[in-house]
């Protein structure tokens, strides 16, 4: 929102003396963000303490830029397409220009002017923007002949000093813009101004319109608000009889005025207010439209004229006595052109207003082509209606249209603003159109708000706040804003202006008070204090610590945490699936976005995998070795539930050299592969002293055909790890022949076993005998199987068993191989001598002969 | 040459030869030649048997005279040769120490991460805990028992991703969480309550340098019976100065969110200018760093709270963006990105 400071002038007196940087960060610290200051003509202040972005405007030389009074237009003696201005700068004498405006040209040689014409007014060494550049270019004003004529100073145009791009001809100010002002004023006291651009937030939408921030600056800074004013020359015949209003829902349309003005002239908007409308972001059209559209940015009310005659012959052509305004819900199948050339089929909910005759609007949006304003329309029907703004909102929403004033409704307008719009406008209309205002108002006000009236108990206000304030530093703070406010020895009685809607009722509208209140006072001058409220019961996140400690494990294991968007496509997850090969992903639908931003974020994601093998692959062009981890939730769908199971899941990935390559160390030969992957989740499983963890081959879709194992913890599934399938890496670019680690592991399933509490065995005082032990067996044998007979035949003093050495070939027999385990064999209690334990490698061995076949390799 | 001669001339030329030696090996071949079970000495002294009974006292005294001279000499001489040696090994073994070390392959997490734990670590000794609520929320939830009613025009601040499953969108805020806490800890409104919720949070936005489809959210509810407003400057004071800096200013912004009132921004004066203003702070000299407000009436009631007696704040803020002030991160797609280059700096 664009609010000039000499527009919001008219209603409050901003003191002299304050900065307008100052003005507006009180402004911010009120609520009312002021996201940019544009300059006009006049320098930037500052101001200590607050910093604002500095402004490379152009500023207007106080001396060099004046206000020129041209009295007399005289030919060129050399130039047919050039003129001699004769100037009254405020000098001692008159000062010739030689200008080629075109809009001097009526004037030339007609002898002194009976009315002179006012405008800008350069000197030499003045700094301006150059005119003819069709880049933004500035230059100083140096004297230099004109065919002939000596020119040092010059009439300017809007271009030149920067307030826009016509360049056609000078800049002409109309009497009611220089009132007061003798030439050789400063410019910058004419036409500089200072707009504010203001963000709102959705609750403050009564303060978007000029006196909406007026009122906010007049409680600011404890000053006067006047208000715009609401009286009307009537003089014409009674409105009332000549047409009528019929509200159907009253609920959607809880007010609807109308005012009749005859014999207008269309034609354009005095320069004061195409320069007001100009500054706050609009163009101008013409009087009628224009001053719609200024009332409107004034006081927040939207308005629409509509073309008087247009009605009548509507209203004579279907029948009707007089024209009737029907405010409805369309029929079914009715569509509507509007001024904007779109059609629309309307829904249900899109409320019109109407004649007997069909749509003429959609109601508080936007006006339809047929009975628009049009440059020779004689009489105006002005209406200022209120509207339902969530059915606005969701009008705007559905026919996905937008307008200045469907905006504003669709924030919420007090219904009684709709006087006040439609008197300042029909005025305005009467006065700059030059009509006669038919006499009354026809008002059709069938929901008119209860007044909202709140009791604030001043201990409400000491609760929330924390500061002691007293019942009339409270009622002072709130009559700055409008409210009525009555004392009583409980507290006060507070009664809602006008002008908002955001006062709800009972503790909501005390909480409402209360930020009224804060805001003004100034969230600045409250105190902090540490809280003395009574400490809740703690708790702590079992399951969050959890997850933190395997990611200390994992990043102790020298992995990398990634973060991945959640959001992916079901292709890019079909491609961790060769073609034709059965999926080993969820079989479940995906969280689907109904409003998808961009193609490759669709759906909520049903793995990891995909996101990380995307991540080697972008990194794999930059560095060669991954060791990577992520830890996130993965969105399954319930059946019957309206929300997805959000099960967390760790996902690894392990590629390229094992180890860090140095200068004396060249990476080694060695990829990551399998057995770097389990030996990772084997530490992340030790270091969570999860136990009862198994492994067992199987087959997965992206998975590497028997390189592909199952983890379980305690007989639950926990996951799957192993080599990724070489198709798969190939569908997500990865280089060919690098082999990836992958790993996609049920958090859940592993954290719920965590110990934080495990016991600890005593360190051994006894000491340890060593034995090797070497044993042949068929190739298919699982090492695991291996390793659990030796322990269950080892029993309580085999304190460890550690596999060495697996090798196959000679003198190996094809099809067998050997596994070469380092026992540890412990007593607690006594030292072991080799006695028993050459009894118990004998059991071991024989136990490996009968259970697996096992022979001692000697 | 008598046997005393043969062995005083032994003496002569065995000091003479230690004298000599300049290597253990050496040293250790004199040794096992001269004095060693086999040496020279040793086999001199065991032929005293050999001589007339009258010279034997005399030759065996001196030769053990000799022998223990030599073992002397020997020990002096071994020790100055492992003096040389040693010195030697140090000159030889000078190592250019400006060469790079050798890499430890150590993993990190996430600066994300770091920033959420840092974040969990101040809150939580002013008795803040976690409480994590889920990804995918209910309109109801999101929006509709935190004060926005359908078609509120507040929903306009959130640019919402919608399901296909009607009323399921993914959460814009961990607000939600408030009212998740709220009915799970607040026993029916009888409890006070101190959580941060973090979580990741969506929004339908472009993703450009400023913005994310996704990003960390954490989100903190303090609810009591007498939870002021000044509380709530005084503790997120607390908690910028921790996280920002003991010298940061702060200053707090009237604002608007529907489930606070009153509402506020928090800036903290601009990190990288110090006020003066720059680029990053776009030359206001404030950086913004959290949302925060009373708990609104109708979010504690629909919490289970009644709003006459308690009384709560809530606060919001953004790890990234948190990361990027500490850090000077210009562009906040790399946070997904997950590029080793940047995640190697952390
Ligand atoms: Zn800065």
């Amino acid at each position: 929102m664009l609010i000039p400071i000499s527009w919001l002038k008219d209603y409050v007196d901003i003191p002299a003396d304050m900065p307008v940087e100052l003005l507006a960060e009180r402004l911010t610290l009120a609520g009312l963000e002021v996201g940019k200051i544009n300059y006009i003509g006049v320098p930037q202040n500052h101001v200590p303490g607050v910093t604002v972005p500095p402004s490379d405007h152009l500023v207007w030389d106080r001396q060099k830029i004046v206000l020129g009074k041209i009295v007399e237009v005289k030919s060129h003696p050399n130039a047919d397409r050039l003129v001699i201005a004769v100037v009254d700068y405020g000098g001692a004498a008159l000062e010739e220009c030689v200008t080629g405006a075109p809009n001097l040209f009526q004037y030339k040689d007609t002898g002194p002017l009976a009315t002179p014409l006012w405008s800008p007014f350069a000197m030499e060494g003045a700094e301006l923007w150059d005119g003819h550049s069709d880049e933004p270019k500035r230059m100083i004003l140096k004297g230099r002949p004109l065919r002939g004529i000596y020119n040092k100073a010059m009439v300017c145009s809007e271009k030149e000093l920067g307030l826009s791009d016509d360049h056609e001809g000078i800049m002409l100010l109309e009497e009611e813009l220089v009132a007061g002002h003798a030439p050789g004023t400063p410019l910058q006291d004419v036409l500089g101004d200072v707009v504010l651009d203001i963000e709102l937030t959705p609750n403050l939408a009564r303060a978007w319109s000029v006196v909406g921030v007026a009122r906010e600056i007049a409680a600011l800074l404890d000053l006067e608000l006047r208000l715009p004013p609401t009286e009307v020359l009537m003089s014409g015949p009674p409105i009332a009889g000549r047409v009528g209003i019929t509200i159907t829902n009253p609920e959607l349309n809880p007010r609807f005025t109308l005012t009749l003005i005859e014999g207008v002239t269309i034609r354009p908007s005095p320069q004061w207010m195409q320069l007001r409308l100009r500054k706050a972001g609009m163009r101008p059209i013409n009087n009628i439209v224009d001053i719609t559209n200024y009332v409107m940015l004034e006081t927040g009310q939207p308005l629409h004229a509509f073309d008087w005659d247009i009605i009548q012959r509507r209203a004579a052509e279907s029948g009707a006595n007089i024209p009737t305004i029907i405010t409805r819900l369309p029929e079914p199948g009715e569509s509507l052109t509007l001024l904007d050339g779109s059609v629309h089929q309307l829904d249900a909910h899109n409320l019109l207003v109407a004649d007997t005759a069909g749509a003429l609007s959609l109601a508080g949006i936007m006006g339809g082509l047929e009975s628009e304003v049009q440059p020779d329309s004689r009489n105006i029907l002005l209406e200022a209606a209120n509207w339902n703004f969530i059915n606005i909102r969701r009008t705007m929403q559905s026919r996905k249209i937008t307008s200045e004033a469907g905006q504003r409704f669709s924030r919420g307008v007090h219904p009684a603003q709709a006087e006040v719009g439609l008197r300042r406008a029909t005025e305005l209309m009467r006065v700059l159109g030059g009509g006669t205002v038919a006499s009354g108002i026809v008002d059709n006000y069938p929901l008119r708000p209860e007044p909202v009236v709140v009791d604030l108990p001043v201990s409400e206000v000491r609760r929330i706040t924390g500061m002691d304030f007293t019942a009339t530093e409270i009622a002072a703070i709130l009559r700055r804003l409008q409210f009525g406010v009555e004392e009583h020895a409980d507290g006060l009685r507070v009664t809602v202006p006008d002008h908002r809607l955001d006062i709800g009722t009972g503790v909501i509208g005390q909480a409402d008070l209360i930020e009224e209140i804060t805001r003004i006072y100034g969230y600045d001058r409250i105190p902090d204090t540490v809280m003395d409220d009574l400490l809740p019961p703690q708790r702590g996140n079992v399951a969050l610590q959890r997850e933190e400690w395997a990611r200390d494990l994992l990043v102790g294991a020298g992995l990398n945490e990634v973060i991945n968007y959640r959001l992916t496509t079901p292709e890019r997850e079909a491609l961790l699936t060769p073609p034709g090969a059965a999926s080993s992903l969820p079989a479940v639908g995906y969280v689907t976005l109904a409003n998808p931003i961009s193609q490759d974020k669709t759906v909520m994601r049903h793995t990891l995998l995909a996101g990380l093998l995307e991540v080697a692959a972008r990194n794999l062009r930059h560095t060669d070795r991954l060791r990577l981890f992520e830890i996130g939730s993965i969105y399954l769908p319930v059946s019957g539930q309206a929300l997805p199971a959000e099960p967390r899941r760790l996902g690894l990935l392990l590629a390229g050299p094992r180890d860090v390559a140095s200068w004396d160390l060249p990476a080694r030969e060695g990829l990551h592969d399998f057995f770097d992957l389990k030996g990772v989740v084997e530490t992340l499983l030790e270091g969570l002293h999860v136990r009862r963890v198994a492994f067992a081959p199987t087959t997965h879709g992206t998975f590497f055909p028997g390189r592909t194992a199952e983890l379980t913890v305690n007989g639950r599934s926990a996951g799957v790890l192993g080599e990724a399938h070489p198709k798969v890496l190939r569908a997500f670019d990865l280089p060919e022949g690098l082999p990836v680690m992958l790993a996609e592991l049920d958090l859940d399933a592993i954290l719920d076993y965590a110990d934080e509490m495990h016991v600890v065995q005593p360190v051994p005082t006894q000491p340890a005998v060593y034995q090797d032990l070497a044993l042949v067996v068929n190739r298919e044998v699982p090492a695991a199987e291996v390793e659990a007979v030796i322990r269950a035949a080892g029993g309580e003093l085999l304190e460890d068993v550690r596999l060495f050495d697996v090798y196959t070939g000679d003198p190996i027999p094809v099809g067998q191989k050997s596994l070469a385990y380092a026992l540890t064999f412990r007593a607690p209690d006594r030292t072991l001598t080799e006695g028993p334990v050459n009894k118990l490698r004998q059991k071991i061995v024989k136990a490996a002969q009968q259970k697996l076949g096992a022979k001692l390799r000697e | 040459m008598t046997m005393l001669d043969r062995l005083e001339t032994l003496y002569q030329q065995a000091s003479a030869e230690l004298a000599q030696i300049a290597s253990s090996e050496a040293l250790a071949d004199w040794e096992r030649r001269v004095i060693g079970r086999k040496g020279e000495v040793t086999l001199l002294l065991r032929q005293t048997g050999q001589l007339p009974p009258e010279e034997r006292a005399a030759f065996g005294k001196r030769a053990n005279e000799i022998k223990a001279l030599l073992s002397e000499a020997f020990a002096r001489r071994e020790e100055e040769i492992r003096e040389q040696e040693l010195a030697r090994s140090m000159e030889e073994g000078q190592v250019d120490v400006t060469l790079p070390g050798r890499k430890v392959a150590r993993g990190r997490l996430h600066p994300a991460t770091q920033t959420l734990r840092e974040v969990y670590a101040i809150w939580a000794e002013m008795g803040f805990q976690v409480y994590r609520s889920r990804d995918v929320e209910t309109d109801e939830v999101n929006f509709g028992l935190l004060n926005m009613p359908p078609y509120h025009p507040a929903r306009d601040m959130w640019d919402t991703f919608y399901t296909t499953e009607p009323g399921v969108i993914l959460r814009t805020h961990t607000s939600p969480g408030q009212i998740h806490a709220m009915r799970e800890y607040g026993e029916n409104g009888t409890k006070p309550i101190r959580v941060i919720l973090p979580g990741m949070c969506y929004r339908y936005e472009q993703i450009t340098a400023r913005s994310e489809v996704q990003f960390h959210q954490v989100e903190g509810l303090a609810i009591g019976r007498g939870i002021r407003m000044t509380d709530l400057k005084g503790t997120l004071t607390e908690f910028a100065r921790r996280m920002y800096g003991a010298e940061r200013r702060l200053r707090f912004r009237a604002s608007h969110f529907p489930f606070t009132e009153p509402s506020a921004e928090v800036d903290v004066d601009c990190i990288l200018c110090g006020g003066a203003g720059c680029n990053v702070c776009k030359y206001s000299g404030w950086l913004e760093i959290a949302g925060c407000g009373m708990v609104h009436p109708v979010v504690l009631r629909n919490g289970g709270y009644d709003p006459t007696v308690w009384s709560g704040f809530a606060f919001g803020m953004g790890p990234e963006r948190i990361t990027m002030l500490k850090h000077g991160i210009r562009d906040i797609r790399y946070f997904w990105g997950n590029d080793l280059r940047f995640l190697n700096q952390f």
